[in-house]
């Protein structure tokens, strides 16, 4: 393992000269940047972590005259604020990272959808896309980008439901295949990265992959921006490189108390003090798209739980049946088990409940309601039944 | 309610009359006059060429893009997780008690409305609550007291 512990990084919001990456990037080949990507090994910063390079070569196979590229700054898993201290801070290189893929899948366009809750940010952002769209023409380069809002809504993070809601329909995920690659935003090839991937690409641009690849693990590569939050002395942004394990997290963060982290927001993992030494944060352990929420012995895992479980049932689009339906009874589960209405053993049905979800829900939310569910009756049962 | 006019209008010269200008449209009008009346949502449609009930049954979908008479200023109060663990209630407590309404109410005079929402990205700096589209962190009864009473004073 080449475990190096934790290590602080300043990467994403260092400052560059777009300019200068922007001419490099758009004198290399399609083929260049995307075999530049793929040998950096990123892999998609919003959780799911599909390899970046992999998805602008799809993207770029479609013969398509018209194809899109979408910035995913929906931002909506509890815990997780880093997407907007990027927009807020660096957004020129988000910008810059969208354009470094228009070029890499042969797109004109670019789409930011941004989430309602963040929308005090527009003024500043219009005046960096100024800023932008003067110096891609300046290099003499054809591409342009348009702010799309959300509307409160955690379900249009997701990539389908986000092109529904960019084409004014209500945020209901469709159908997979076929994929975003081949039919996206107004069915069109559409490239969807998250804000951090972007600007994390125009980094490995600016610095060369092979430089990018020193850091982090085998299966996760490179550095990441951690949003953390929760019982800790230090709550905040934090740009970490992967590879450390929760312990050594708990180590830099915990305050000293920390019963549980919560890997990866609501539709994440609960890992227990006593996984903490075992548990690597990464690919290879628990995947997280930044979301850390730490838990002291203070506090009550029914209660997150049911904070959690609370969340999905508001946030299911309530189009197929398993999690629309899943996610009350696994709310309204645990609370007849905490009242004693029903014994702890329904526990287990519940726990069969949230694996049928995770084969039968159409999208990652229902399919991924039984992480949190799971993981946090398994290891704190006692907190839920008494 | 309020006067539809040329509102409607005046958002579709700005953003088309595309399928995909609805929710730019919609979310404009909320800007404005923070909900949708029935009114303008079937002049919408009209202006879109769509039906009413498209245009209703996309708003509902959204839980910003309220269809329901919301106050001048809707407080919308963090309820997940990070911000329950760190006083949201208390928060909540305090504006009721300043407003007089209970949650999900609007203000007699139709200035303020109370909310709660989820996650909105603030988690370490909780507790947090939006006004319109402004969020406030690190809140305390006091502080949050404060903030709301600047915007009565508007
Ligand atoms: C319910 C749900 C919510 C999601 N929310 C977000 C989000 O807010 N931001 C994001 O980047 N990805 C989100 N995703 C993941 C996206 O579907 C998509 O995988 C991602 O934008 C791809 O970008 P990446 O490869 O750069 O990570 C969500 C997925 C699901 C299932
Ligand atoms: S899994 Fe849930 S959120 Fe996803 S499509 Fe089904 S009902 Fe909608």
């Amino acid at each position: 393992m080449e475990n190096r512990g934790l290590i602080k990084v300043d990467l994403i919001f260092e400052t560059i000269d777009s300019g200068k990456v922007l001419s490099k990037a758009f004198r290399m080949s399609n083929d260049e940047i995307i075999k530049e990507i793929l040998d950096s090994g990123l892999r998609g910063r919003g959780g799911a972590g599909f390899p970046t390079g992999m998805k602008w070569k799809f993207t770029a196979a479609e013969k398509d005259q018209e194809k899109y590229i979408v910035c995913n700054a929906d931002e909506g898993e509890p815990g997780t604020f880093k997407d907007r201290e990027i927009l807020d801070r660096v957004a020129y290189k988000v910008f810059g990272g969208m354009a470094i893929a228009g070029k890499a899948i042969g797109s004109k366009k670019g789409y930011v959808y941004l989430r309602g809750e963040y929308r005090f940010l527009l003024p500043q952002l219009y005046t960096e896309l100024d800023k932008f769209h003067k110096l891609i023409k300046e290099i003499g380069y054809d591409f342009s980008i348009e702010f799309r809002m959300g509307s409160g809504a955690y379900i249009c993070g997701e990539e389908s439901a986000l092109f529904e809601s960019i084409e004014g329909f209500r945020g209901e995920p469709r159908n997979k295949p076929p994929y975003p690659t081949t039919c996206g935003v107004f069915n069109k090839p559409t490239s969807i990265n998250n804000v951090e991937t972007l600007v994390t690409a125009m980094m490995i641009i600016e610095k060369s992959a092979a430089e990018y690849v020193k850091l982090g693990t085998q299966d996760s590569r490179g550095s990441k921006v951690f949003s953390i939050s929760g019982d800790t002395p230090t709550p905040g942004i934090f740009e970490l490189e992967l590879g450390m394990t929760v312990g050594e997290f708990v180590a830099e963060f915990g305050d000293g108390d920390t019963k549980a982290v919560q890997v990866g927001g609501a539709s994440g993992f609960c890992v227990p003090r006593k996984k903490f030494d075992e548990t690597i944060i990464g690919f290879e352990g628990v995947p997280t798209g930044g979301s850390m929420k730490l838990f002291n012995s203070s506090r009550s895992m029914y209660n997150v739980l049911h904070n959690y479980l609370d969340f999905f049932t508001e946030e299911s689009c309530g189009q197929c049946t398993p999690c629309r339906v899943g996610c009350q009874q696994l709310l309204l589960g645990i609370e007849k088990v905490k009242k004693g209405e029903m014994k702890s053993v329904y526990l287990n049905e519940l726990v069969k409940l949230a694996d049928t979800m995770k084969v039968a829900s159409k999208c990652g939310l229902g399919q991924s309601v039984g992480n949190a569910f799971k993981s946090i009756v398994e290891n704190f049962r006692e907190e839920i039944i008494y | 309610m309020y006067n539809t006019g040329n509102l409607v209008k005046e958002m579709v010269e700005r953003h088309g009359r595309n399928r995909d200008s609805l929710m730019p449209i919609l979310q404009d009008i909320v800007g404005r006059h923070n909900y949708l009346t029935d009114e303008a949502m079937v002049e919408v449609a009209k202006e879109l060429d769509i039906s009413a009930a498209e245009v209703y049954g996309t708003a509902s979908f959204y839980s910003f893009l309220d269809t329901e008479p919301r106050g001048r200023y809707v407080i919308r109060v963090c309820k997940t997780i990070t911000c329950s663990m760190k006083g949201k209630n208390d928060i909540l407590g305090a504006i009721e008690d300043l407003l007089k309404i209970k949650l999900g109410e609007t203000t007699l005079d139709n200035q303020f409305s109370l909310l709660e929402t989820n996650c909105i990205g603030w988690c370490h700096k909780a507790p947090a609550i939006l006004i319109n589209d402004m969020p406030y962190t690190e809140l305390t009864p006091e502080k949050v007291l404060d903030v709301i009473k600047g915007y009565m004073n508007k």
